[in-house]
């Protein structure tokens, strides 16, 4: 079994699940908040990873990324590394992909939640902001629970994109789903079935415990 | 539920009844013969297939593009080709050998060659430099396709070794899934030179794109590049005539302006 590339797909769906989490959830805030009429522009946008094949999202990340463009070429200025074949040019393809699997869940969330206890904390004198991160965040938390899984998952089983963009070196861009394929391609079905029956388990248990985890929390937070 | 069991029946008996007749109607041309082509035949094989519809004007020939390795898989899966052109004599040889190919109709097509290629906009000139272009301070990733499937990455890496370079260019190897992935990561400047078919290199699109240096022939193990007729087309007219075609001097004329070599004389029967 390829443990080195078991162990990447969990790095990359960790650290994409953060990032995520990061600009996700205040993206998501606005797209549930904000008055402006363009509004629609930026959910549409936001989508556009569930529409668009991988192939294209990959193909453009690779030409956005690379050292030709604007922004490859600052991340070289600044770092003096590229960032096609790397981790962290992985990373920027897997959070554009996982996008609207993190920002979506917390959106509806966001909406749901009662207007009165918005306003009324704004009664009291509270901020925007501290409403927003003490009243809003908190009773939107099994959204924010479910975009985080979805982020997870999603990239664990990401492949197009990864396939398009990573080069396929072992232990920098080479993930589980990668390894399966080359396997396969290799004829060696015995490995592939290993790995895959590992990931399968491994991708079960996660969302059986996160679900379970998650009905927990539900059912006890009104009392808090 | 508010479909009555009637009309259950009777969209049952109108799909019958539009199945039998879509078999009814068929038209009794030639059998079609469906090829399963290895991707670095997309521009050679195009212009053979036009040759041979001109010989045969009723032949419907369907020519799928795609990596050998996953037409093996598909093949074993039972999948409706009749015709396969592997970049690697070794596939159809297996399937020969499993009965899912008529070892009678193997047969070795070309011999591909590989090249040392970077963007024509490049300081590197792989045409001086060879294979020491690949050690320039200036490269940082080398691609190629993927050696443990691409018959053109393992030529690719027994030629970096048997030329002492696959050492040093080890770590910058970036791998694409096939050899038109690699070319990608080249055309796109993520890597800065890499090792491709001659046949991609001198492709009507490519052409003018880089500079190339060719890798000696005997630097790697020959890429025999073979075929075979599958087993469910066993008795098509069509299918035989068109890889005796293929076996053909004609084709072999053809295959060289596209980048491939002639076959070894004892390979082709």
């Amino acid at each position: 079994m390829d443990w080195q590339a078991i162990w990447l797909s969990v790095r990359l769906a960790f650290s994409t699940t953060a990032i995520l989490l990061l600009v996700g959830v205040p993206l998501a805030g606005w797209l549930a908040f904000s008055p402006r009429r363009w509004r629609f522009l930026v959910e549409a946008a936001v989508a556009l990873p569930l529409v668009l094949p991988p192939t294209v999202l990959g193909f453009y990340v690779l030409l956005a990324i690379g050292p030709r463009s604007p922004v490859g070429a600052l991340y070289a200025r600044l770092t003096g590394g590229m960032l096609p074949f790397s981790f962290q040019g992985l990373l920027i393809a897997s959070a554009l992909y996982s996008l609207p699997f993190a920002v979506q869940p917390v959106s509806g969330a966001f909406q749901s939640v009662d207007r009165k206890l918005i306003e009324a904390s704004w009664c009291l004198g509270v901020s925007r902001f501290a409403t927003f991160r003490r009243v809003v965040v908190p009773l939107a938390r099994p959204g924010i629970s479910t975009g985080a899984i979805l982020s997870f998952a999603h990239t664990m089983g990401e492949f197009g994109v990864v396939l398009m963009v990573g080069g396929n070196i072992s232990g920098v861009t080479r993930t589980v789903s990668i390894s399966i394929y080359d396997q396969v391609q290799a004829l060696r079905y015995d490995a592939a079935l290993e790995t895959s029956l590992f990931l399968l388990g491994f991708s079960f248990v996660v969302l059986a415990l996160t679900y379970a985890l998650q009905k927990r929390i539900r059912s006890t937070w009104p009392m808090n | 539920m508010t479909l009555s069991p009637i009309t259950d029946h009777s969209i049952a008996v109108a799909a019958l009844a539009a199945f039998l007749l879509a078999c009814v109607s068929r038209p009794q041309a030639p059998q079609p013969v469906t090829v399963a082509a290895a991707s670095d035949l997309q521009f050679a094989l195009e212009d053979i297939a036009g040759d041979f519809r001109r010989s045969h004007p009723s032949a419907e020939i369907r020519i799928v593009y795609g990596s050998s390795g996953n037409f093996y898989t598909q093949i074993r899966g039972q999948a409706p080709f009749d015709l396969f052109l592997s970049a690697d004599v070794e596939y159809p040889r297996r399937l020969a050998s499993e009965g899912l190919a008529l070892p009678d109709s193997l047969f070795t097509y070309a011999v591909g060659r590989i090249v040392v290629w970077a963007p024509a906009g490049s300081p590197l000139d792989p045409a001086r430099l060879g294979m020491g272009a690949l050690e320039a301070p200036s490269v940082r990733h080398v691609a190629i396709a993927n050696p443990e499937h691409a018959p053109y990455g393992r030529a690719a890496a027994a030629a970096m070794k048997s030329m002492g370079v696959y050492e040093r260019v080890a770590g910058k190897l970036v791998l694409g899934e096939n050899v038109a992935q690699a070319l990608e990561f080249v055309e796109s400047g993520a890597a800065e030179v890499g090792i491709v078919p001659l046949s991609l290199a001198v492709a009507p699109p490519v052409r003018s794109r880089g500079r190339y240096w060719e890798v000696p022939p005997g630097a790697y193990p020959a890429i025999e590049q073979g075929g075979a007729i599958l087993a469910r087309a066993r008795g098509s007219r069509l299918a035989l005539d068109l890889r005796n075609y293929l076996a053909g001097p004609a084709v072999r004329d053809r295959l060289k302006q596209y980048g491939f070599s002639p076959p070894a004389p004892r390979e082709t029967r």
